[in-house]
C-alpha cells in the first residue's frame, strides 16, 4: 500500500477540512473555553458531524455507519488536530465505535452502534486509574455478584466521561494488577446507582471526568467481549485510539508549524525578518523534517491497522512515541519563536501547546511507546 | 491489484530458490560487498552465483528499461522486489555508484548512444565508475569548483584537482564537473563529463582517515584528453545534471537509515551487556535511548518509503531527498555512537581478533562523514529552509 492518501481519502480530507476550519476554527474552542459551557463541546456541532457521516465513520454500513477504517479516521483526526476542535470524535467516533464493533455481541451493536452514527449516542472509555497510562496495572474490582457483577473503583482522564451516554470500562474480574489475564470490559450506564462523575476541564480546555463506581450493578449482558479475556481486545481498541491520537499530534504539530514559518516572514528584528537567520531556519528545517517523518510513521500505523489488525502494535507504538516528541517539539519551537506574543493568552499558539500535552499523555506517552516497542523486539 | 500478488509471490519464490544462504547473512566486512568493475574478483562462490542470477534477470537494476539491462519493472513491482529482498536480509548483489547516481542522471541527460554504451555495463558490473565534484576549495561551496576543460580540437584537454573521490583507486571510469566557461556566472559555466580513469595524465592518491581506511582519495588531472562527445546534457549546463544526480546521492545516503540487513542493535547491545531476570537490558538507560533510536530508525524507514510513493503520485518535491539525507545520516551517527556504548571497552580495541581489527571502532568513526559527504547537514538544512520552506535571504 502506497503511503499516500487515495483520492476517497483525500476528498474526504478535503470535506472534513472545509466542515472544521469553518464552524470551529481556534475561536470556537476559545469561546467555548471563556463561556464555561457546560459540554466543551458544540452539541449541535456534533450533530452536523454525525449528518455529514463523521460520527459513524467506523461503523459498519449495516448499522448506519460508513464502515470505513483507521486512515479515514486518522485523516479526520489530523483535520480536528488543525483547528484544536473539542468534540467526542475520538471517544465516540473513533474508540467506542472500534470497542462496539469489535467487541460487541449483536444485541449490543444495534443498540448502540446505530445510534452512535447518527450522533445520537456519546460514549467514552474508562481505563487510566493512575497518573500515567498503564492498562494492565488496572486494579479497579468487578466482583461477581448474582448473574452480574458489582464495580468498584474508580477511573481518572475519561475523556468525554462528563457528557456520556454509556461508559466503557476496564475492571479486573480475575488477577492482580500487571497482570495479562482477568481484565474484562464492561458497558455501564454513567446514570447507574453508585457513580459520580467528577468533570475535569483539562489544562487544554477540552474535557474528562474522574468517576467513581460505588458497587455498581452491571448484568451479564453488559460484558463486552469475554470475562476475564479482555486485554486482547482493549489492547485493539487503544492502538485504534493511539493512531488517532497520533494523527491528531500530525495536525497540531502541522498546524503550529506552518502559524511559525508564517511568522518567521514577517516579524522583523534588528532591522531584518527573522526568517533570515541561519539560526531559526535550520531549527525550522529540521523540525519539518522531523514532521514529514512523523507524517509517514502514523501513516504507516494507521495501514497496519486497516490491513493486519492484530499484528499493528509495533507501528502504532512507533507512531504515538515519535508524534508525541514531534508534536512537543513543535509546540516549543512555536512560543520559543513567537517571543513574547507567544506567551500571550491573547495570542493562539498556546493552545497548541496545551493540547500537545494532553495528547502526548492520552493513551501513553512517547516513552511507555518506545517501553512498548523495546518489549515487541525483545530486549 | 491481483498481478502485484501474483508478482510478489513469484518474486518470493524465485529469491528462496536463487538467494544463496550466505547472502542472506549481515554484511561483515568489505569483501561481502560485491562493487564489480574491470578488475573485480568475487570474495566467494556464493556472492557470484547471487550477482550473476540477479544481473541476467536484469535486477541488479530492477528499474531500468531492459534495452539498458534493467529489469524492466514499474515503481510498485520494484518496491516489491525490495520488500521481498529485504524479507529474506537479503544482500545487494551489486554496489555501485553507476547505479545510484551516474545511472540515473544519464537516463534524464544522456544521448541515445550514451545510454547504450554506458549503461548496460554498470547494470553487469563490468565498470566501476566514481564521481568527480568536490575540490580543495569547492567543497560545501561545491560550484567554486576550478577543474578545467579547454577546447582542442575534437576534445577537452582537462587540467586540475577533485578531492574525496571515493574509491578513485578501483574506478574503471570517472563523472566529473569541469569548468568550460570561466567568463560565466559561477553555476553556468560547468559541465558534466565522462571519461576513463586509465586516461593519460589522471593519477590518484589515498587519503587515510580517522577510521585508519582510504575510501576516498585525491585525484589530479594533468592534461588529460577527453572526447568533447563525452559530455553529458548541455555544455555549460551540467550544474543541472550535477543537481539531479545529487538527489540520488542524498537518497542514497539516507538510505543508509535502512537497518534491514544489519543485527538489531537492543541484540547487540544484549549479547554485550547482559540481561536482568525479566530479559530486559542489563543497563536501563542504554535501553531507553535504543528504544528511542528504534523509535527514530523505524519512522525513517517509513519516510524513506514514503519518498518513494510521493514521487510516483506526483507529490514529491526536489528537495525532499535533502530533508531525508540529512535525518538519515544524524540517524545513522546516532545509532554508531549507541553500538560504541554497547560495545564498551571491547569496542575500543583497534587491532585484535576478538574486535574484527576494530570494526565497530572504525565503522564509528567512518559515519562521522555521513553529515559531510553529498552535502552537510548544514547545507541541507539551508537547501530545506529556501526551497520547500521559501524563508527569506537566499
Amino acid at each position: 500500500m502506497a503511503l499516500v492518501l487515495n483520492e476517497e481519502q483525500s476528498m474526504l480530507r478535503d470535506s472534513a477540512r472545509g466542515l472544521i476550519s469553518d464552524k470551529a476554527p481556534v475561536a470556537h474552542l476559545r469561546k467555548l473555553r471563556d463561556t464555561n459551557d457546560t459540554n466543551g463541546f458544540s452539541r449541535d456541532l456534533w450533530k452536523t458531524f454525525a449528518e455529514m457521516g463523521f460520527a459513524g465513520l467506523l461503523v459498519p454500513e449495516d448499522f448506519g455507519g460508513s464502515g470505513l477504517g483507521a486512515v479515514e479516521a486518522g485523516v479526520v483526526m489530523e483535520e480536528i488536530g488543525r483547528t484544536l476542535m473539542p468534540s467526542p470524535f475520538l471517544s465516540t467516533g473513533v474508540v467506542a465505535a472500534t470497542a462496539l464493533t469489535r467487541g460487541g455481541n449483536a444485541a449490543q451493536k444495534s443498540e448502540y452502534l446505530t445510534r452512535l452514527a447518527k450522533g445520537d449516542l456519546i460514549a467514552s472509555l474508562a481505563v487510566d486509574e493512575g497518573a500515567k497510562h498503564r492498562p494492565l496495572k488496572t486494579a479497579m474490582q468487578a466482583v461477581r455478584a448474582g448473574n452480574g457483577f458489582k464495580l468498584k473503583g474508580a477511573k481518572a482522564f475519561v475523556v468525554d466521561g462528563h457528557a456520556a451516554d454509556l461508559l466503557i470500562v476496564a475492571a479486573r474480574t480475575a488477577g492482580q494488577p500487571r497482570e495479562r489475564d482477568g481484565l474484562t470490559l464492561f458497558l455501564v450506564d454513567p446514570k447507574a446507582k453508585g457513580i459520580e462523575i467528577e468533570r475535569t476541564a483539562m489544562v487544554d480546555a477540552h474535557n474528562a471526568a474522574r468517576i467513581a463506581f460505588n458497587d455498581v450493578d452491571v448484568t451479564a449482558d453488559g460484558v463486552l467481549g469475554e470475562v476475564d479475556q479482555g486485554a486482547v481486545l482493549l489492547e485493539g481498541i487503544l492502538n485504534v485510539g493511539r493512531a488517532a491520537v497520533a494523527s491528531e499530534m500530525v495536525g497540531v504539530s502541522e498546524e503550529s508549524f506552518t502559524r511559525t514559518v508564517t511568522y518567521l516572514k514577517e516579524r522583523k528584528q534588528f532591522g531584518k525578518l527573522i526568517g533570515e537567520f541561519q539560526a531559526l531556519q535550520h531549527r525550522a528545517a529540521h523540525l519539518y523534517t522531523e514532521i514529514e517523518i512523523t507524517k509517514a510513521a502514523v501513516m504507516k500505523a494507521l495501514q497496519a491497522l486497516d490491513s493486519d489488525f492484530d499484528k499493528a502494535g509495533a507501528a502504532v507504538a512507533v507512531a504515538k512515541a515519535k508524534a508525541g516528541s514531534t508534536a512537543t517539539l513543535a509546540v516549543q519551537e512555536a512560543v520559543q519563536m513567537h517571543g513574547g506574543v507567544g506567551m500571550t493568552d491573547a495570542f493562539d499558539i498556546g493552545f497548541f501547546m496545551k493540547r500537545a500535552r494532553v495528547c502526548q499523555e492520552l493513551f501513553g506517552d512517547a516513552a511507555y511507546h518506545a517501553e512498548q516497542l523495546a518489549r515487541l523486539k525483545g530486549y | 491489484m491481483a498481478d502485484m500478488e501474483k508478482f510478489r509471490s513469484e518474486t518470493r519464490a524465485w529469491l528462496a530458490a536463487n538467494c544463496p544462504p550466505e547472502m542472506r547473512k549481515p554484511v561483515a566486512n568489505e569483501n561481502d560487498v560485491f562493487w564489480g568493475g574491470r578488475n573485480t574478483t568475487f570474495a566467494s562462490e556464493p556472492q557470484r552465483l547471487w550477482f550473476e542470477r540477479m544481473r541476467d534477470k536484469g535486477w541488479t537494476v530492477p528499474e531500468w528499461p531492459k534495452e539498458y539491462g534493467g529489469g524492466g519493472l514499474d515503481a510498485e513491482e520494484t518496491k516489491i522486489l525490495r520488500q521481498e529482498m529485504a524479507a529474506i536480509s537479503a544482500r545487494l548483489p551489486l554496489s555501485s555508484f553507476g547505479i545510484w547516481m551516474l545511472g540515473p542522471a544519464l537516463l534524464k541527460y544522456g544521448t541515445e548512444a550514451q545510454k547504450r554504451e554506458h549503461l548496460p555495463k554498470i547494470a553487469a558490473g563490468l565498470i566501476r565508475w566514481c564521481q568527480g565534484y568536490s575540490e580543495p576549495n569547492a567543497g560545501s561551496d561545491l560550484a567554486s569548483l576550478q577543474t578545467r576543460a579547454d577546447i582542442d580540437g575534437d576534445d577537452y584537454i582537462i587540467n586540475g584537482q577533485k578531492i574525496w573521490t571515493s574509491m578513485a583507486n578501483f574506478a574503471d571510469w570517472i563523472f566529473c564537473l569541469v569548468r568550460t566557461d570561466f567568463s560565466a556566472k559561477k553555476h553556468d559555466g560547468i559541465s558534466f563529463i565522462l571519461f576513463d580513469m586509465a586516461s593519460k595524465g589522471v593519477s590518484t592518491k589515498p587519503i587515510l582517515l580517522i577510521s585508519g581506511k582510504s575510501p576516498f582519495c585525491e585525484t589530479f588531472f594533468d592534461n588529460v584528453r577527453v572526447p568533447r562527445s563525452h559530455v553529458v546534457g548541455t555544455v555549460n549546463r551540467g550544474w543541472d545534471v550535477a543537481k539531479y544526480l545529487l538527489q540520488h546521492e542524498r537518497s542514497m545516503i539516507s538510505g543508509l537509515g535502512d537497518r534491514s540487513g544489519s543485527r538489531p542493535l537492543g541484540q547487540v547491545a544484549a549479547n554485550s551487556v547482559g540481561v536482568d531476570e525479566h530479559g530486559q537490558l542489563d543497563d536501563p538507560m542504554l535501553r531507553g535511548q535504543i528504544a528511542t533510536f528504534d523509535v527514530d530508525e523505524a519512522a525513517m524507514a517509513c519516510a524513506s518509503e514514503r519518498a518513494v510513493d510521493l514521487a510516483k503520485a506526483g507529490q514529491g518535491h526536489p528537495a525532499y531527498s535533502s530533508a531525508l539525507k540529512y535525518y538519515g545520516t544524524e540517524l545513522n551517527k546516532r545509532r554508531h555512537e549507541l553500538l560504541m556504548s554497547a560495545g564498551g571497552v571491547d569496542a575500543l580495541e583497534w587491532e585484535s581478533e576478538r574486535s574484527r581489527e576494530g570494526l565497530a571502532a572504525r565503522s564509528w568513526l567512518r559515519t562521522k562523514a555521513n553529515s559531510i559527504e553529498g552535502g552537510t547537514s548544514e547545507v541541507m538544512l539551508g537547501i530545506v529552509a529556501k526551497r520547500i520552506l521559501d524563508l527569506p535571504g537566499a
